[in-house]
């Protein structure tokens, strides 16, 4: 029972859905980040909505921790204050210290965690370097500003959060100086 | 094709047509072959040489957690161990090997004379050995072997060593010989069957092979996208899964396991295949519930599509995905339970008789219904949280992995050896070595069910001191399976060489058509005129 032609005919059939297959899994990648941006997973490094009741619970101290990493580039980052206790609710502002020690000019991006990890959505960050590409010159020394709120709905037995930040290279970034405040995400 | 042509013309009744039947010699009867009983041999000795390679590396993981400490390998090297076992055992053994059973077998219970395309499938087998090549080779890269799991995760995987690279390779040649063998097995069982031969008359071990080729040419494809994102994010800047760029590590999860459960599937339901062969032919009555069997396979291939991140619920998901995922894959135990209660069926009140197939396939019963089991306590999320990367999970897949598909493939081989070879296997060493298998398996991984329990992370060389007493246990059991599986090499080269003749038909249940109207052992062409089907 040979029937060339019926057999082509399948192969390709077979070969372009194998194709479209591998097309799909690339297709997976905008369609994650569509979930992930309407359910509001991952939303790491954009400004997060204004919080609605700015009522500050005088009533509860919970301890926050400053930490900052640069992971495979010659950057030295550094909180300027390592803790702080803060009340939920308060807007509060922190600040951290990068230098470029390598000799080259480049470009990081921040990307913050949490721990717990299930702290993340509550804070609530509304301004932050690491909404930016952040360039450096050879040698340049930045102070950058976090200001974030704790979210009141914080759950009561989490008293301590650790911010951590980490410094990433951003290869092939564009270099110049103009774009430096500018260049988006 | 031409073969084919000549032998027709020939005009001459299978029967007894082995006698002028010629075929290549010398080495290119090997490189060139277009035949599939020959493609089918090269897998299975292809499967059973990464089968001891593999070992091997099984071997060195046993022997470093044999005791607590750093004994006998450094850390770097056992992260290389268990990520190559891994790849090779799936991508090298388990795979290959029920490839091998349908280029031997497809063909011969549809009553068609070859493969769709011989030449396709000449190339599916020799693209293996490169990607074997590149596997074992990546050990001697710089910096040595890839120690990021078989799974190879981002971020770990876009920062390993050149190895890595090497892996991506052998991963993408792996998938495209089994998409070019998959589409190869589907052509033939759609367009090839002998007339008379319909879809619902197929027996079970083609459907099975049908169903896991739709599986393959839909998940490789996504598989091989995920690894070339992993190389250009390695190479070529792209920001897939690099967190700096505006990817995510967790996405490369996401797509990896979008193949990796249907994978599990295609690996598993080939050997139900084999089983339904093998139970109803020692139970001398036909497999209850056929159809029940076919719609039970394709629920579960289509069902595995929809489960995925059960393999991921402690990466961070909403709970109500985690809720879905979780009753998602509960329902898997339906269709799984179906065929479950089938091959028991089949066996209530057959007049059964226990030679070696028989025996791995009742092992494979109850052993893969134990993983079965495993497996729905692992699917519920928060048990999953507490047993997440413990040495429980490790027990679980390999009750479905060595205990489910190799003890299967083992059944496959006892059974159909006297069709391949003309002889009978041993069948008294077959017995020992299926009890040695038995045991040694047990005492290997059922301890390892203790220790996940117990807390004990998977993939670290070392452990805490209260683990030691299963740990040593597990090593010795491994050591005991693995050289038990010598004395299963022992017994086909046996066979092979000095066998006693075989029967036509050697297991009086047994009623395709390779037994009903072939000779033993097969002629080189068979069915070149198709036989009359009733």
């Amino acid at each position: 029972m040979i029937n060339k032609r019926a057999n082509n005919r399948m192969m390709t059939r077979l070969s372009i859905f194998a194709a479209g297959m591998f097309g799909f899994g690339f297709l997976l990648v905008p369609f994650y980040e569509k979930i992930c941006e309407v359910t509001g997973v991952n939303n790491l490094i954009k400004p997060a909505v204004a919080v609605v009741n700015t009522q500050v619970d005088v009533s509860r101290w919970v301890s926050m921790e400053f930490d900052a990493n640069a992971h495979g580039l010659n950057w030295e980052f550094k909180p300027v204050q390592r803790t702080m206790k803060v009340h939920p609710g308060e807007m509060v502002q922190v600040e951290y210290d990068v230098t470029n020690k390598g000799d080259r000019a480049t470009v990081g991006q921040a990307i913050p965690s949490y721990g717990p990890n299930h702290a993340g959505p509550f804070v609530r960050k509304l301004e932050c370097f690491c909404f930016k590409q952040q360039l450096l010159q050879a040698g340049e020394t930045k102070r950058m500003p976090v200001q974030f709120v704790l979210d009141g709905g914080l759950p009561a037995d989490l008293n301590t959060i650790t911010l951590s930040y980490t410094f990433f290279e951003v290869q092939g970034a564009s270099l110049k100086p103009t774009k430096a405040d500018g260049v988006n995400s | 094709m031409e073969a084919v042509n000549t032998h027709a013309d020939h005009g001459h009744h299978d029967r007894g047509h082995d006698d002028h039947d010629h075929k290549p010699t010398g080495l290119k009867r090997w490189l060139m072959s277009t035949n599939h009983k020959d493609i089918g041999t090269m897998y299975l000795w292809f499967s059973f040489f990464m089968f001891i390679v593999g070992g091997i590396m099984a071997l060195v993981i046993r022997s470093e957690l044999f005791q607590p400490g750093l004994q006998i390998v450094k850390p770097e090297f056992f992260n290389s161990m268990t990520t190559y076992h891994g790849l090779i055992m799936v991508f090298g053994a388990i795979m290959p090997a029920f490839v091998g059973f349908a280029n031997w077998l497809i063909p011969m219970q549809i009553g068609a004379a070859d493969m769709a395309f011989p030449r396709m499938n000449n190339l599916s087998f020799w693209l293996l050995p490169p990607a074997a090549f590149l596997l074992i080779g990546a050990q001697f890269a710089p910096g040595g072997g890839a120690g990021v799991g078989w799974t190879l995760y981002a971020p770990l995987s876009t920062q390993a060593g050149p190895a890595m690279d090497l892996t991506i390779f052998a991963i993408h040649i792996l998938g495209m010989s089994s998409i070019m063998g998959s589409i190869n097995i589907i052509t033939t069982l759609l367009n090839m069957r002998a007339p008379g031969m319909a879809l619902m008359k197929m027996p079970m071990f083609c459907w099975t092979w049908l169903i896991t080729a739709y599986l393959l040419v839909a998940v490789m494809p996504v598989l091989a996208g995920a690894v070339t994102m992993t190389l250009t994010d390695r190479h070529f800047g792209t920001h897939f899964f690099n967190a700096a760029g505006g990817g995510d590590p967790v996405l490369y999860q996401h797509i990896f396991w979008f193949f990796g459960h249907p994978e599990v599937y295609i690996i598993a339901i080939p050997a139900f295949g084999v089983v339904s062969q093998v139970i109803p032919a020692f139970s001398r009555k036909p497999l209850f519930g056929y159809a029940s069997m076919v719609y039970a396979t394709a629920s579960i291939a289509i069902l595995s599509f929809m489960v995925w991140a059960h393999h991921m619920y402690t990466a961070g998901m909403p709970v109500q995905a985690q809720l879905y995922f979780m009753y998602a894959t509960v329902l898997i135990a339906v269709p799984t339970g179906v065929k479950v209660f089938n091959w028991v069926a089949t066996m209530w009140r057959g007049s059964l008789t226990f030679e070696t197939p028989m025996l791995f396939a009742i092992g494979f019963l109850f052993l893969f219904t134990l993983g079965g089991f495993t497996g729905l306590v692992l699917s519920i999320t928060p048990v999953d949280v507490q047993l997440h990367d413990t040495y429980y999970v490790v027990a679980h897949f390999h009750y479905v992995m060595v205990a489910g598909a190799l003890f299967s493939a083992f059944a496959g081989i006892y059974f159909w050896l006297p069709k391949w070879t003309g002889r009978m296997y041993d069948e008294k060493l077959g017995r020992i070595h299926f009890w040695l298998s038995l045991v040694f398996f047990n005492l290997t991984f059922f301890v390892q069910h203790f220790l996940g329990l117990a807390g004990m992370p998977r993939r670290i060389p070392d452990y805490a001191l209260q683990f030691a007493e299963f740990n040593a246990i597990s090593s010795v059991g491994a050591f005991g399976f693995g050289f038990s599986q010598l004395l299963f090499l022992y017994i086909v080269i046996k066979t092979i060489t000095s066998g006693e003749k075989a029967p036509d038909r050697p297991w009086e249940g047994a009623d395709s058509l390779e037994w009903t109207h072939l000779p033993s052992p097969a002629p080189f062409h068979s069915f070149v005129e198709p036989p009359v089907i009733k």
